[in-house]
């Protein structure tokens, strides 16, 4: 027993005194079974959304950009306010997976396999918004570096856009193969359980023949370990170059230096809290509350708390700054934000994104499962505002007072945010009937140093 | 495949598993293959296997990704057509190179893990419609499996891995 030796201060990690087989039963479980009512409840709603949508990209892409409530001095609003929003949410399941493991936080393994689904399936609703924006989607592939139809002219590398295209194509895909071959052991347990002839054939398919032999696990354990290293520089990278978006530019409130660190730090903040909204629900609907413990959710809202005050230092650095550079213009774009006309949007991301997350100080608090549901929604709303902030209130007061404007989105600009959160949850919740939604087969090596059931009776030796 | 008799000798835990490994190697038997449902620590170590070269492989696959970032934006940004943009005119790649370093760092980080990917499951013969060998289905759920040639004395070698705590022994043919 000495090699799984743990000290008795940290708290388990799977509780219910799980042995191997049972592990297998419980992930195996909601994939096995059948879809209760709640989920075809859930399901339909999400699908409705969905289909809403698509309704409304159809009659954006058939009519034009002009069926959202863009003006000549408000060019981008909510379209890429959502796909900030997406791409920020995907980071935690890439930090979850990566960051977590080069540190050997073991409290990872319960929750990383849904937080790496919700990364690939948020980057793919932000993908979404660029390509309807160009209002001809058929021809996205211009983004990619080929002459076009007359020789030689290219894509411009010089623009951040550009980066852009490359860091979210590089994002989603380095994590759908770090996701997928994670999941290979796991979908092989799956295969080697199904009685039914069909879902034998799926997970066959999907697990590529994965056996586990000594030398497979060595390779396995390698390869996630370097992924793990090239995908966190990778994250900070994303977030970082989508802040270039606006930190290139030279919008009074976009200038600023600090965007990159800011919008990573948001990124992770609003990750987290998504992962807490969507795994609250999780371990409750699924019975995993053994493997989603307390314990992670409290750690996940110590992670909301202290990112949520390094977004709160970086929004009152953005004020000084803007007062110590003695540039009107800066100065203006923040007073106002504070006190503009959009002042209320500035202090719901004040409330939601700075002052709400401190509750977590208090132990009682952070470790309520209601408490922690309820902020985590808080919290995802006050990001979407910090975009809508940045993004919106810089521009709606431009250099000549005689376009200074307001912004109201249509229903068009609604329905396609309302149908990403729908496609979202469609996938989501597909996904949990499907796939194996936590990584059993890294729980089974540390069921021996973080089980209950082993650490119990690795005391009692003492 | 010419068959051959194998013994398959089953564990229902990991330190009874790394304790056999030992004993089963110091009576000399070669232990062909372990299929196990989790990674188990030190097992490559104690089946004297050698490490694994994925990492290496990974930082040439890196090094070509800044290579073909490098020659492609040189190529489109400086020789093809030059363009002033914003009052930066193309001139030499080292100059421009500021803007050019995102995609350097994305391609090498692209080229890095899915090129890596790509080796691991060509390496270990790990793809779509591949055909699961693990000689039994509870190997990825709870059960440890040791595959050991049966040679010529089987009863000795059952004897053995009796004592070393195997729950279950059984003689096949390997295909």
């Amino acid at each position: 027993m000495g090699s799984h030796y743990e000290a008795p201060i940290r708290k388990p990690l799977v509780t219910g005194n799980k042995s191997y087989h049972d592990v297998s039963v419980d992930v195996a479980r909601p994939v096995e079974g059948r879809a209760n009512k709640q989920w075809w409840i859930v399901f339909s709603i999400s699908l409705a959304a969905f289909l809403w949508g698509i309704g409304c990209i159809i009659y954006t892409i058939s009519t034009g950009i002009g069926t959202w409530g863009l003006n000549k001095t408000v060019g981008w609003a909510w379209d890429i306010t959502n796909f900030v929003w997406w791409v920020g949410i995907g980071h935690a399941g890439t930090l979850i997976s990566a960051v977590l493991l080069l540190f050997r936080q073991k409290w990872r393994m319960g929750i990383n396999r849904s937080a790496e689904a919700m990364t690939i399936f948020a980057v793919m609703q932000a993908g979404l918004f660029p390509l309807v924006h160009m209002g001809r989607p058929w021809l996205g592939y211009w983004v990619f570096p080929i002459p076009n139809q007359f020789g030689s002219l290219w894509v411009n590398f010089n623009s951040p856009l550009l980066w852009d295209v490359f860091a979210i194509s590089t994002y989603l895909s380095v994590s759908l193969v770090f996701w997928w071959t994670g999941l290979l052991p796991d979908f092989a347990m799956l295969r080697d359980r199904a009685v039914k002839p069909f879902q034998k054939k799926i997970y066959a398919l999907v697990s590529f023949g994965w056996s586990g032999r000594a030398k497979d696990w060595q390779r396995f354990e390698e390869v996630s370990l370097v992924l793990a290293g090239l995908a966190t520089p990778l994250v900070l990278s994303v977030h970082t170059i989508v802040s270039f978006d606006f930190a290139t530019s030279i919008i009074p409130g976009w200038h600023t230096t600090i965007f990159p660190p800011y919008f990573v730090a948001g990124a992770v903040f609003s990750g987290f809290a998504m992962v807490n909204t969507l795994l609250i629900i999780m371990r409750k609907v699924c019975n995993f509350e053994d493997y989603i413990t307390m314990q992670h959710i409290e750690l996940m809202n110590l992670v909301i708390m202290l990112t949520g005050s390094i977004v709160g230092v970086a929004y009152i650095t953005e004020l000084f700054m803007a007062w110590y550079s003695g540039v009107e213009y800066e100065q203006y774009a923040f007073l106002n934000r504070a006190t503009g006309p959009y002042a209320w949007a500035y202090w719901s991301m004040m409330i939601c994104n700075v002052f709400s997350p401190q509750f977590m100080w208090i132990k009682k608090l952070r470790r309520s499962i209601m408490f922690s549901f309820i902020i985590s929604i808080v919290v995802n709303i006050g990001m979407w505002f910090e975009r809508f902030v940045i993004i919106v209130t810089s521009l709606h007061r431009d250099y000549l007072p005689s376009s200074w404007t307001m912004f109201s989105p249509t229903f068009v600009d609604i329905g396609i945010f309302i149908g990403t959160i729908g496609f979202f949850f469609v996938l989501f919740l597909l996904y949990a009937r499907t796939f194996p939604v936590i990584a059993q087969a890294e729980i089974k090596s540390i069921l021996k140093s973080s089980g209950d059931k082993y650490k119990k009776t690795s005391e009692s030796h003492e | 495949m010419s068959s051959q008799k194998v013994v398959h000798a089953f564990y229902t835990d990991d330190d009874v598993l790394l304790d056999a490994v030992k004993t089963v190697q110091d009576a000399h038997y070669h232990i062909e293959e372990v299929f196990t449902p989790f990674p188990v620590h030190g097992l490559d170590k104690a089946l004297g296997l050698a490490p694994t070269r994925l990492a290496i492989t990974s930082f040439m696959y890196g090094i070509v990704g800044v290579c073909v970032a490098t020659v492609m934006m040189n190529y489109i940004m400086i020789q093809d057509w030059p363009q002033d943009i914003g009052g930066k005119p193309s001139f030499t790649y080292i100059q421009n190179m500021p803007a050019f370093v995102p995609i350097m760092f994305e391609l090498t980080v692209f080229f890095a893990a899915h090129l890596m990917v790509l080796t691991f499951y060509m390496r270990s013969r790990l793809w779509p419609f591949k055909q699961a060998e693990n000689p039994d289905v509870r190997t990825t759920d709870d059960h440890f499996l040791m595959e050991i040639p049966a040679g010529d004395d089987v009863e000795a070698l059952q004897t053995l891995l009796k004592e070393t705590g195997a729950v279950e022994i059984n003689l096949t043919e390997k295909h």
